[in-house]
């Protein structure tokens, strides 16, 4: 049986990684990648703790967060290409619309 | 006499205040007038009903009208209410009568100025706290009217606001009387802290019941009370403001100026006289202000030339010769003298206004002489007030000068002999004086402008409005104003004769009436009577001639030869100094005011100002302008720097989760 804390061990690394390179990449698809991993960290602690419990509401919001991931890789990949296609680039610090 | 009527006496002028006040703007002028003379004779015909009562065989010798608690503190209260005593009987006599007569004078003195209803709102309101100081009970009443004085004057002496001499001279007596206020509290927390009490019967009668209470802390209270009293009557060293309050209508100088408010600080020192009689020091103290004041002013007085600022600087001079009574436990030597001067002064002010009024505004008699003809009962009236004042028998002001001067003689003071020369020197300087403004104002040549351009004039609005009894050129008053002068010129040949002494034939009645009030000083050991009358008639004597002196000299110096003085003036170092006023508001100016001022500066401006408040300012404004250029830079418009700021904030909330344990 391996202890709870390995899992969760285990996704704050994955979350971490997520998060590092979200803050580091710059390129725009990369930086969506990072957030899928982060996802993945999340939804890694959420089945730990579901068979911990033996409970099943964790798995069924894997399942909304898997949902929602793909709604939102549709969603996103349409706005980067988009993106792509008036500014010619994926560098995120060139993309500053929101910036005034 | 139903006790509680007594609540009128000051309440009716304080309503003739409210109503004047609030609605006298709407008000035609004969109904202004109405109000407040209606609303100060009532008061007036109240103390000749209280007197007639009080004088009855059997009457009470005091009475009291308690309204219950004021002030009440564990272990301290302070009752509210008012009292009368033969003492307060005089004083209210004199402020209601001779401030009714004033308030006649000011209806025809004042009747071409702006703002006739803001003046006679601020004199009803005049007389109600006076009349409130008056009637007190304690210290603390006693203190809400002495205050309310202050303020009135304030407001009055500053009546033509325009005129910056004129609100600089209210500011000056205003904050003068606040040095003076300060003893004054400082004597009240004394008197608590000593007694429990203010009411001036439970302190009084605990003096009484304690022979041990002598000198000590009785001395602290007094010499406090002193200072509040110098403050209020102008003596040396806070009399600078009265010269300068003559910056307000004549009415003003003569009322609150000369006849009642200044004598406050006298009332009061007779009023604690259990306090000053315990306390030898404190008594000698008084005595050589009194003195001291008394012989300085009369210095002053006899180099200047504004008629009304002669009459101040005499007016504190008498002041003095009061506190030198007082010092000598002479009380009711000082309250006659304060009577008989009441009525002299509010005549001799009054006349010289009407000689202000009749050479439109002139105030400087190097510029009148000759008015004998021209205003002739203005004159006869301001020669009885001018021969009663220099102390010429058997006018008003000889006796009561003359009882305050033996009495000085008399007592066991061990400088009494020295303070009596001081004052007969000052009846010498006063005569002459009195008889020098007499003389340049009357005699002579006519040294004034028939037709003085209108610019000059006192009276602002003046003659334009078809006014045909208030023409051009010199003229006698109107009667409303020479009915006070007459009834004032009366009771100033008359006023003298209730305290005519023993040694000439009279039974000194003001003083046995006063003698319930000021039972047995102990400090007086000489009797008059055990002295023998040829002493006092010898002194009487010394200062009848002192007197004549005086008009002597001013005879020849200012009728038979004028202008030998001017020579004899423009060779001395010392006329200047003297002209000057020895200096003193200048002196004050250099030691006292303007380092106030630039301390006062540096506070205000440098520190609080620029410091404290501009300094906060600032400081809240870099704040923000900090706060918000880092604040700023997060909202960069990156994506990522969004993030890290989110995944920051995240780590926080983490951090206070784990370590503060929520």
């Amino acid at each position: 049986m391996v202890p709870i804390s390995w899992y969760l061990i285990l996704a704050a690394i994955l979350f971490s990684i997520g998060v590092g390179a979200f803050l580091i990449k710059r390129n725009v698809v990369t930086i969506f990648m990072s957030i899928e991993l982060m996802l993945n960290a999340v939804n890694l602690t959420f089945v730990a703790f579901a068979h911990m419990w033996h409970q099943v509401q964790g798995q069924i919001f894997v399942f909304f967060v898997m949902v929602v991931a793909a709604a939102e890789a549709a969603v996103g990949l349409a706005i980067i290409i988009s993106i792509f296609r008036t500014r010619q680039t994926l560098n995120v610090d060139q993309i500053n619309l929101m910036k005034n | 006499m139903n006790p509680n009527s007594l609540w009128l006496i000051p309440l009716s002028p304080f309503l003739g205040f409210l109503i004047n006040g609030t609605v006298g703007r709407r008000l035609p002028r004969p109904l202004v007038t109405a109000i407040a003379l209606f609303f100060t004779a009532v008061p007036m015909l109240l103390v000749l009903q209280l007197w007639i009562f009080m004088k009855a065989a059997g009457a009470p010798e005091a009475i009291h009208v308690l309204c219950g608690p004021w002030i009440q503190i564990t272990g301290f209260t302070v009752p509210f209410g008012i009292a009368v005593d033969h003492l307060s009987l005089i004083m209210l006599a004199i402020v209601t009568g001779v401030g009714f007569l004033i308030h006649l004078y000011s209806a025809g003195y004042m009747a071409h100025e702006e703002g006739y209803w803001r003046f006679f709102a601020y004199l009803n309101l005049f007389m109600f706290f006076m009349s409130i100081l008056v009637l007190a009970e304690s210290f603390l009443l006693l203190f809400v009217g002495w205050e309310g004085v202050g303020l009135a004057s304030y407001l009055l002496i500053g009546f033509y606001f325009t005129k910056d001499s004129a609100a600089n001279a209210g500011k000056k007596a205003f904050i003068v009387n606040r040095i003076g206020d300060f003893g004054f509290l400082l004597g009240m927390f004394l008197l608590v802290a000593h007694f429990g009490s203010l009411s001036f019967n439970e302190v009084f009668a605990s003096i009484a019941t304690h022979p041990e209470y002598q000198g000590g802390f009785l001395t602290a209270i007094a010499l406090c009370l002193v200072v509040g009293a110098t403050g209020k009557s102008a003596q040396i060293p806070l009399y600078v403001w009265l010269p300068d309050a003559m910056e307000g209508p004549t009415p003003v100088s003569a009322l609150i100026h000369a006849a009642t408010m200044v004598t406050a600080g006298i009332y009061m020192v007779a009023r604690c006289h259990v306090l000053f009689d315990r306390s030898p020091f404190a008594l000698g103290v008084v005595a050589i202000i009194g003195a001291a004041t008394a012989i300085f002013a009369a210095c002053i007085g006899m180099v200047q030339h504004d008629i009304k600022r002669v009459l101040a600087y005499s007016t504190v001079s008498q002041l003095g010769y009061m506190f030198l009574a007082c010092g000598v436990a002479a009380y009711s030597a000082g309250i006659f003298h304060l009577m008989t001067h009441a009525f002299f002064k509010a005549l001799l002010f009054l006349s010289a206004g009407s000689v202000i009024h009749a050479l439109s505004g002139e105030q400087d008699m190097r510029k009148m002489g000759g008015l004998r003809k021209r205003i002739p009962v203005t004159f006869w009236t301001m020669t009885m007030g001018v021969f009663a004042i220099a102390g010429i028998p058997p006018l008003a002001g000889f006796f009561s000068k003359d009882e305050i001067l033996y009495q000085t003689f008399v007592s066991p003071n061990p400088i009494g002999k020295l303070l009596w020369l001081v004052g007969l020197a000052t009846a010498g300087m006063t005569s002459f004086y009195m008889f020098r403004l007499w003389f340049k104002t009357f005699f002579g040549p006519e040294r004034f402008d028939e037709h003085p351009a209108p610019a000059d004039h006192a009276h602002k609005d003046a003659h334009d409005d078809a006014q045909a009894a208030h023409a051009h050129g010199v003229h006698e008053s109107p009667w409303i104003m020479l009915t006070p002068l007459v009834l004032l010129a009366i009771l100033s040949i008359i006023g003298g004769w209730v305290g005519v002494p023993a040694a000439l034939g009279g039974h000194d009645e003001i003083g046995h009436f006063l003698d319930p009030v000021f039972v047995a000083p102990l400090v007086v050991a000489v009797d008059g009577e055990k002295a023998g009358h040829g002493l006092e008639l010898g002194l009487a004597a010394v200062s009848v001639a002192v007197a004549l002196l005086g008009f002597f000299v001013a005879y020849v110096f200012y009728y038979k030869r004028p202008g030998t003085l001017g020579k004899l003036a423009a060779t001395s170092k010392l006329y200047p100094i003297v002209a000057n006023k020895f200096y003193i508001d200048e002196i004050y100016n250099v030691v006292i005011v303007t380092p106030l001022l630039a301390f006062a500066r540096l506070i205000l401006e440098v520190l609080v100002d620029g410091g404290l408040v501009n300094g906060s300012g600032k400081l809240a404004g870099l704040t923000t302008i900090g706060l918000s250029n880092v604040t700023r830079k997060m909202q960069s418009g990156n994506i990522r720097s969004y993030a890290g700021w989110l995944a920051f904030g995240a780590a926080c909330v983490i951090a206070v989760m784990i370590f503060a344990r929520f």
